[in-house]
């Protein structure tokens, strides 16, 4: 996992609520076994009408979303499956940060291993972003904040262990892996 | 003075949490299938690494496995090769790291939280894992059961561990005698509505009172199946005499003199009296009906005789948008193309005996397309053993091979754009059962009712 400090872009806003995980990346996509190239999958059937042609209203599609890194959303986004392949998607598409009032506990996990942020803000603070789409705003992954055009800097909770996973670019299961000793003198004062 | 969670909590832990690493938790069952597996072992190849503990693994297939019924498991038509690819991918990688795979033609094959529990490889006071959310599931016997991703999967596969900080607690308590007609799939889709489908965020629910104690292990799993769809992390109930007797005798379970200590010790796993939770939920059963979703998530739910709410909401309105409703009246009278039986939610045995008492006698609605998959080769079994598929033929439904079909939908089961199904699964999602497809949650007897009238259906007023 590459070293996660600092996101500087401008939003792309999905305003809708509850946006589970089959809508990130449906079913039919998850036959893949590998994390790689499913960007062109995120979203699927709201980026595109049933017949398959490009739903010119959906956020992601508009002109000004190109490049966009950081995705504004309705409450309780990454609901519903624990698929990995929502974070693995998202990122393979560009997006570095979500921010909602409510972020799925399994998606929010799934997200930090890899490098996704989740940014959970208050409700003033959602309410200005869903209605200012496309302002440019930095999320310190450091500080826990992020900072809003007119300077207005925002804290956010993150788990710390997590954040210094993501800062420094380190993967969980080094860690795990250094605990061997003691996964075996639990398993031994079990049996 | 400590909660069920508490118990299983302390007695899982590595090393303990501090405010700046998590827990190092142990896992005593990891359940493993084809579709969130490959890049786990593709981690583990990469990185020179062994599965930690192949004998506290169990793999299966189930997800993107045909459920087309077959002669011989070699015929099987898989929908793509992508899929293909993931099936043969899931044979080689247990071949290579030495795990038993229940595979295609093995006798207890199935959909990974209906097979836990019927080997009794699920138990009390187990922590059990799998890349999957409903392993809530398994939470029905006293075990702390959640749902991991990929990455996850990966750490359990190399260190038998996960990394985690302590959830809070819900008590969902209900009370009450159920009325007739209603069961166990009223009771979880009623509490989603209560609480919202964010309602458990960051909480275990635990399910107590005397509503929950009467329930017989197969409906105790339905209700825990469906705590992440109140966004709860796992969903449990401290085991009792029903879950012992269940589990006595299984291939799995303590055996001889090993059962009666763990029963034991098993009969230590409730809350105690004075234990306090973080949030608490009261529900009477008496006054509960057949339920039944009117929107794209399970939190949008009624009695089946309520009209369907209005909200300005534009997420709500978006959500009636697509399954064709209106507002002020009742989802009844709705006309059915597709019934699906099945799912980790209601793929039981006592499930499809639900479905197949209030169809028996008469016939599948003309233009109605009516799939019932049993969740395992088992629950095939039993069932063909009891007579069901017969029933199910005779009605005119079709009588699969086990699998998660269209409850997710990838294996080529789907309801085509714009069709109403009412489903015994567990997710309403736009496109979850195909693209385009309207879902209808409900109980297996309100799914089989709807299937006879081909409109969506009160199981009581059909006799
Ligand atoms: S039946 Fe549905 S919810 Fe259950 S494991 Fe299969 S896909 Fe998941």
């Amino acid at each position: 996992m590459k070293p996660m400090k600092e996101i500087r872009s401008r939003t792309v806003v999905i305003p809708t609520t509850d946006i589970d995980t089959d809508q990130i990346i449906a079913a039919r996509f998850l036959t893949t076994t590998t994390r790689e190239g499913l960007g062109a999958s995120v979203f699927f059937d709201l980026r595109h009408d049933r017949d398959g042609n490009i739903n010119t209203n959906f956020p992601l599609n508009q002109p000004e979303a190109k490049g966009c890194q950081i995705l504004v959303a309705g409450n309780n986004f990454g609901c519903g499956s624990s698929r990995e392949h929502a974070p693995w998607a998202l990122l393979d598409y560009g997006i570095r940060a979500v921010i909602s009032t409510e972020i799925a506990d399994i998606f929010r996990n799934n997200s930090l291993k890899n490098g996704l942020v989740p940014v959970v803000v208050d409700k003033a603070t959602h309410e200005y972003l869903l209605n200012n789409p496309g302002i440019e705003i930095t999320v310190d992954v450091a500080a826990a904040t992020l900072t809003l055009p007119d300077q207005r800097t925002v804290e956010f909770p993150i788990d710390g262990f997590a954040r210094h996973c993501l800062v420094e670019g380190i993967d969980q299961l080094g860690y795990l892996l250094q605990q061997a000793d003691k996964i075996t003198a639990f398993e031994e004062a079990r049996s | 003075m400590k909660t069920l969670l508490d118990k299983l909590w302390e007695a899982h832990i590595v090393t303990p949490e501090t405010q700046d690493i998590p827990a190092v938790l142990y896992i005593d069952l990891h359940i493993i299938h084809e579709v969130t597996t490959p890049q786990a072992f593709t981690v583990l190849r990469e990185r020179g690494l062994k599965v930690r503990r192949p004998d506290l693994t169990l793999a299966t297939m189930d997800h993107s496995t045909p459920t087309v019924p077959v002669k011989s498991f070699k015929d099987l038509q898989v929908i793509s090769a992508s899929a293909a690819g993931q099936i043969r991918q899931m044979e080689e990688n247990c071949e290579e790291f030495g795990i038993d795979l229940l595979g295609f033609g093995h006798d207890s094959r199935g959909i990974v939280h209906v097979i836990g529990p019927e080997l009794g490889a699920t138990q009390p006071g187990k922590t059990i894992v799998c890349g999957d959310s409903h392993s809530s599931t398994h939470g029905a016997f006293g075990a702390l059961a959640f749902g991991i991703g990929t990455t996850e999967v990966g750490h359990v596969l190399a260190t038998q561990c996960v990394l985690q900080r302590k959830p809070k607690t819900l008590s969902i308590s209900v009370d009450g005698n159920l009325p007739a007609g209603v069961s166990a799939k009223d009771i979880i889709l009623a509490a989603i509505g209560e609480i919202g489908v964010d309602g458990g965020t960051g909480h275990v629910i635990e399910f107590r009172g005397d509503a929950i104690r009467s329930l017989d292990m197969e409906q105790r799993m339905t209700v825990c199946n469906m705590s992440i769809e109140a966004g709860a992390r796992a969903g449990m109930i401290a085991p009792d005499d029903t879950t012992f007797d269940y589990l006595a005798g299984r291939p799995r379970a303590p055996q001889g003199s090993d059962w009666d200590a763990a029963v034991e010790k098993w009969r230590t796993l409730h809350s105690d009296v004075d234990a306090t939770f973080d949030k608490s939920v009261t529900l009477d059963a008496s006054r509960l009906q057949p339920m039944v979703t009117f929107g794209t998530n399970p939190g949008m739910v009624i009695g089946i005789n309520e009209p369907v709410p209005a909200s300005s909401d534009a997420s709500f309105r978006k959500a009636l948008e697509y399954m064709q409703v209106t507002p002020g009246k009742p989802m009844t009278g709705n006309n059915v193309d597709v019934v699906f039986i099945g799912s980790c939610t209601n793929g039981r045995l006592s499930d499809l005996q639900q479905a197949a008492d209030v169809l028996k006698g008469h016939k599948v609605a003309a233009g109605v397309r009516m799939l019932v998959v049993p969740g395992s080769q088992q629950v095939k079994n039993e069932a063909e053993a009891l007579g069901l598929d017969r029933v199910f033929k005779e009605a005119g439904a079709e009588w699969r091979e086990a699998g998660c079909s269209m409850c997710i939908g990838m294996n080529g089961d789907i309801a085509l754009p714009g069709q109403l199904s009412v489903s015994t699964s567990n997710r309403n999602f736009e496109g979850r059962q195909g693209q385009g497809a309207r879902t209808v949650l409900a109980s297996p007897a309100t799914a089989a009712a709807s299937a006879v009238r081909g409109k969506v259906t009160d199981p009581r007023t059909l006799v």
